[in-house]
């Protein structure tokens, strides 16, 4: 094949990949952006400007309600992790063969239903007349029905619940690959549970854990039916205060540039974590 | 010349024959509409007696005009919004075509209800809604429990804490207004003095915040949080609460004694709707009165069709006169028209409230 047949391959193999980037990707960031440096003076009037982005600093409802929302993200993803590690490792080192994908399946069933359905589910359990609240009055635990709906351990309880796969995957791929010989070459030299744990494991696992890590805290940061529903009264979101500006409020101009705070501000917390964590988005992304 | 003639008058002829067999022109109506304003018996005896098919989709007044502003008014025939959001929406985003009257039949409507709302919706000049179905939104209350219940101020009481729910939209903002004494319609045009009634009804709502279940944003949620007894008053639809009523006869609709806040939701045809000689169809047909029993009969209200209340079961009318006496009826507050941009000040109010703690 000649260079130029050679180079039509590639157009032709990165076409789909392209199209798909500029026109889902580019082209409506693009709009957003512009949109969101409209600055409403009237009825069908608009002039260039920053109003839109000042709103969100000089409100501190807003500004609030972001940092409620990081915040958020990042206590139910420290939980995700934490969970989720034991039960990587369990999957990834302590079974074999067939019970390790009925374990792997186990955790992925749930993600056959629709999000909607599973957060339906958490809320089934958690209201006043429902199943928990009944079971405690059951065995005499509680004496009359207790709400543990519309608050924020709710909220936390179904983010944790939604993103656990997104942290199981990326983890028992990467302790997979931890070859057994080294935890006992680790014993063998004199290494006790918590120092192993330390020194092997959990540097192996590391960019596992860097990129369950990012995928779950964005998951959580622009999740919207979960803090909705189960939040009730007290379910104050950033991508809720995106939804009501464009729908409700018909103000296309602040939720355009909530959403472009939003992709700034959620990019800046990945890349302090990734600095902190002494990681680099192309080895935990690129293994 | 004689050839040019013939050819029109041939033309014409061919059109007339048209007109005379619809199912020969036989469009796709999509509507844009509320739960139970198109049962499914009604699209199927529209659709044989036409030839047009209905494809429904159905929304809320808010998601109406953002769907149609999101498309330029494209992507449906007819739609539904409430007389009071139509004209605010046309100076803004003029998403709406103007409605030929002409081509309506007249004597369908009740008179009265037509005019009104053909001056609500009028912009511009040119009349851009007509009366389809009304109703109020008031108080469902659990008597059995929650008999002090009679205004909106009552829903902060202490005897229903933790009880009660309302919605975090602008009907409640205008409920507690008019409950808390202030007439917020008559501040549409004032700016600075809607502002200030907003900063009661502001204070007052985050005051009330500790008494609220969770805020409902869809009819079925509110209906299920009444019929579990987690909530024994409401602020809600008149329909929703005579439909529990039939379950459970403790529970039924109240019209607050500051006054039911009474709505219209209407015909409008979007901009770049393409269908609409089936829209004219439609409206027309649903607004007959063994027609409009119908809607009646499924979406719980009566409909602005003359003589549409006459085939509406026995029990729906009870319900009705029993909510509403003469005077009550008398003290419903209408929505006049929003003016546009009114909703940003009532947003932030709302998105306050809802961070308040």
């Amino acid at each position: 094949m000649n260079a130029s047949g050679k180079r039509l391959t590639l157009i032709l193999l990165m076409a789909p990949l392209l199209i798909w980037l500029v026109a889902l990707i580019v082209i409506p960031h693009m709009e957003i952006l512009y949109v969101s440096l409209r600055e409403k003076v009237g009825v069908r009037e608009y002039e260039f400007g920053f109003a839109n982005y000042m709103v969100f600093f000089n409100e501190p409802l807003y500004w609030n309600t972001f940092m409620r929302t990081a915040v958020m993200s990042i206590l139910a993803t420290a939980l995700t992790l934490l969970i989720g590690f034991p039960v990587s490792y369990y999957i990834a080192k302590l079974t074999r063969g067939r019970s390790k994908t009925i374990l792997f399946l186990l955790c992925l069933i749930p993600f056959w239903v629709s999000e909607l359905v599973r957060t339906y589910g958490w809320m089934i359990l958690l209201r006043e007349s429902g199943l928990v609240s009944g079971f405690l009055q059951y065995i005499g635990l509680a004496s009359e029905p207790i709400e543990f709906l519309y608050n924020d351990a709710a909220i936390m309880v179904g983010l944790v619940y939604t993103s656990m796969l997104f942290m199981v995957v990326p983890l028992v791929t990467t302790l997979d690959s931890l070859d057994d010989s080294m935890i006992e070459a680790a014993y063998d030299l004199g290494g006790g549970g918590v120092s192993v744990w330390r020194e092997i494991v959990i540097p192996h696992a590391m960019p596992g854990i860097v990129s369950g890590c990012i995928i779950v805290f964005m998951l959580s940061l622009g999740n919207y039916l979960t803090p909705i529903l189960l939040g009730g009264k007290d379910s104050l979101w950033f991508t809720g205060l995106i939804y009501s500006q464009f729908i409700t409020r018909f103000n296309w101009e602040l939720g355009a540039a909530f959403g472009m705070l939003l992709l700034v501000l959620s990019s800046t917390i990945v890349w302090a974590g990734l600095k902190l964590s002494g990681q680099t988005l192309t080895r935990t992304v690129g293994r | 010349m004689l050839k040019t003639k013939l050819m029109s008058g041939l033309a014409g002829l061919a059109a007339g024959a048209l007109l005379l067999a619809p199912a020969a022109e036989a469009d796709t109506l999509r509507l844009l509409t509320w739960g139970g304003y198109a049962p499914e018996n009604l699209i199927e005896k529209f659709e044989a007696e036409t030839g047009h098919t209905v494809e429904v989709t159905l929304s809320n007044n808010e998601e109406m005009i953002a769907k149609l502003r999101a498309t330029d008014g494209g992507g449906f025939d007819l739609a539904q919004p409430s007389q009071d959001r139509i004209a605010g929406a046309q100076a803004e985003f003029g998403i709406y075509k103007p409605i030929d009257l002409s081509k309506l039949d007249a004597a369908l409507f009740i008179p009265s209800m037509l005019e009104a709302t053909k001056a609500n919706t009028t912009y511009d000049g040119k009349v851009y809604g007509v009366p389809h179905v009304w109703g109020t939104s008031g108080l469902v209350v659990n008597t059995a429990e929650a008999s002090g219940v009679k205004d909106y101020v009552d829903l902060c009481s202490d005897d229903v804490a933790g009880k009660v729910s309302y919605r975090l939209k602008r009907p409640t903002l205008i409920g507690f207004a008019f409950s808390m004494g202030l007439d917020p319609f008559a501040a549409y045009g004032d700016e600075d003095a809607y502002k200030e009634i907003l900063s009661k009804v502001e204070e007052k709502l985050i005051s009330c915040k500790p008494n609220v279940k969770t805020y409902w944003t869809g009819g079925d949620e509110i209906t299920n949080l009444l019929r579990s007894g987690e909530v024994v008053a409401a602020m809600a639809w008149d329909t929703g609460g005579w439909k529990l009523n039939a379950e459970n006869s403790d529970i039924t609709f109240v019209a607050p004694t500051s006054g039911a806040l009474g709505w219209i939701d209407t015909f409008a045809l979007p901009k770049r709707g393409r269908a609409d000689e089936a829209a004219y169809a439609w409206i027309n047909f649903v607004m007959k009165p063994e027609n409009a029993a119908l809607v009646t009969e499924s979406a719980g209200n009566f409909t602005a069709s003359k003589g549409g209340d006459a085939d509406v079961n026995a029990e729906l009318k009870a319900r009705y006169q029993k909510s509403f006496p003469q005077e009550a009826i008398d003290n419903i507050k209408w929505y006049p028209p929003v003016p546009a941009g009114l909703e940003a000040f009532e947003g932030s109010v709302l998105d306050r409230v809802n961070a308040a703690n």
